[in-house]
């Protein structure tokens, strides 16, 4: 089988400044004070009024093509993978190519699969960059998460953005050596096109749909490639809780000291299609050359993408070419739930 | 840039809006912002387009509670006047919860954000805005 092979040329993130306690949406909701605490999640990052998933793209797009180097005009395929789309339709690839200087002649489209449309934006680029079609490509994964009012999703349903440039092997920063992805038809979660916020088939949530969808997609790949857990520095899974990633990575006889560096959502929550890839951008920010990277990000409905990843030296000459994930988890304002229910338009108005 | 917005005059200066384009005189080489056909300077109409430096020092600014219909949600608007070196500009000021932090000579850079959008179904009007550094070099 044909494996085609491309670089990571530069890597971004983005997390707004506010930050929601836990244990404020407990209290209004009249949540038992512990409700939470088995989500291994203290505060959720929360957009600000004047954010939505476009903006928070666009500026982790800005970092990636920083560290990349490029003119943006280099750039030919745009792929914008969220569940948060501010226009149902008109694209917001269009709308971030045009702020970043990469229109007009680029490919440009929002994709849905969940949190993981943006790493199958990924998966596309390989080929695509690989096959010479494009120089350069832009995956953007960008959320600011729904819930429902008073559903248990809303303690993790939280907003950032993580994007990656794409390009050749040539002067990459990493090396995507293989990938796989595992679909099947889940019910696990869904929203309906109507709706405001999503609602998830309880009993599917984590064996049938998380577990079994990135177990499938990692061993796989361990089979396909010949490697062992051990053989990797980093794993980084999606991370909907900070308890799910753990154990899916320990199941797959991964150890903590491996997957440490790429957990976030503890400190912010779960930022769908950033999830697994803003922990990518952390491990980037910290990797240093010939180490091994396990990516596998999950979306519902359902599917999972394993990839093997090997750091370059180049790595080093880009980290601080844009602000690191650590500058945007040290900065925050906490916020009250009143103040995230309007910025959220969670309380509505009349317009 | 002005607060009246129309889809059509949006479109128009969305390479003003969205990369902050100003303009050079090519005769007294200053520069503004919002570009005008004529150098306010000098007059003249030999201007080229530059981007301008998205990272700026705050000199002053105003606090704006009679919000447009479209902007209701962000409410109070802090609009600051910032010193980009090569020259000045007016913009709004964003992720500011106190605003006993808006200091003379702040570092701000700019960050794509919502300004205004019309009502539920309508279009949204993407601008950059300025907030506080994130990184202190």
């Amino acid at each position: 089988m044909v494996n085609p092979k491309a670089g990571i040329h530069g890597w971004g993130a983005y997390i707004p400044i506010y930050r929601l306690p836990l244990s404020d949406i407990a209290k209004v909701w009249g949540w038992h004070p512990d409700q939470y605490k088995g989500l291994a999640v203290e505060e959720k990052a929360i957009a600000g009024s004047d954010e939505d998933a476009l903006t928070m793209g666009y500026e982790a797009a800005y970092n990636a093509i920083q560290r990349a180097k490029i003119e943006p005009k280099k750039i030919g395929a745009i792929f914008f993978g969220t569940e948060s789309k501010p226009y149902a339709v008109k694209p917001s690839a269009t709308i971030i190519g045009e702020a970043l200087g990469i229109t007009p002649y680029t490919m440009a489209s929002d994709l849905e699969f969940a949190c993981r449309a943006a790493s199958e934006g990924m998966r596309s680029l390989i080929g695509m960059a690989a096959s010479g079609l494009i120089d350069y490509g832009l995956a953007i994964g960008s959320d600011t998460a729904q819930a429902n009012p008073g559903d248990v999703l809303e303690f993790t349903a939280a907003s950032g953005a993580a994007a990656f440039v794409i390009g050749k092997t040539n002067n990459a920063v990493a090396i995507i050596e293989d990938s796989v992805t595992f679909v099947t038809d889940t019910p696990d979660f869904w929203r309906r096109s109507s709706q405001p916020y999503p609602l998830h088939g309880e009993g599917f949530t984590g064996e049938p749909a998380y577990f079994y969808h990135i177990e499938n997609a990692v061993k796989t790949l361990l089979e396909r490639t010949g490697l062992k857990p051990s053989d990797f520095d980093y794993a980084i899974f999606h991370q909907p809780n900070g308890k799910f990633p753990v154990k899916v990575g320990q199941d797959l006889g991964f150890n903590m000291d491996q997957m440490k560096d790429g957990l976030v959502t503890p400190m912010i929550g779960n930022t769908y299609n950033a999830s697994a890839l803003m922990g990518l951008a952390r491990v980037l920010d910290k990797a240093k050359a010939g180490q091994k990277i396990l990516l596998a990000p999950f979306g519902s409905g359902a599917g999972s993408d394993a990839y093997l990843i090997t750091v370059t030296d180049e790595v080093e000459n880009r980290k601080h070419l844009a602000p690191m994930v650590d500058d945007y988890l040290n900065r925050k304002i906490l916020i009250n739930y009143a103040t995230y229910a309007r910025s959220r338009s969670i309380i509505h108005v009349i317009k | 840039m002005s607060m009246d917005l129309s889809i059509s005059r949006f479109w128009r200066k969305k390479e003003i809006i969205y990369k902050l384009n100003g303009a050079k005189c090519k005769s007294c080489g200053k520069v503004h912002y919002p570009p005008k056909n004529a150098c306010p300077y000098c007059g003249s109409r030999d201007l080229e387009y530059i981007e301008l430096p998205r990272k700026g020092k705050l000199i002053s600014y105003t606090t704006i509670y009679a919000i447009p219909e479209g902007a209701r949600s962000q409410s109070p608007i802090y609009f600051g006047l910032i010193d980009l070196g090569i020259t000045k500009i007016t913009a709004e000021l964003t992720d500011i919860t106190d605003p006993s932090i808006l200091k003379k000579d702040m570092e701000v850079e700019a960050t794509l954000r919502k300004t205004q959008e019309d009502r539920d179904a309508g279009l949204i009007y993407y601008v950059l805005k300025f907030r506080p550094v994130l990184v202190q070099k």
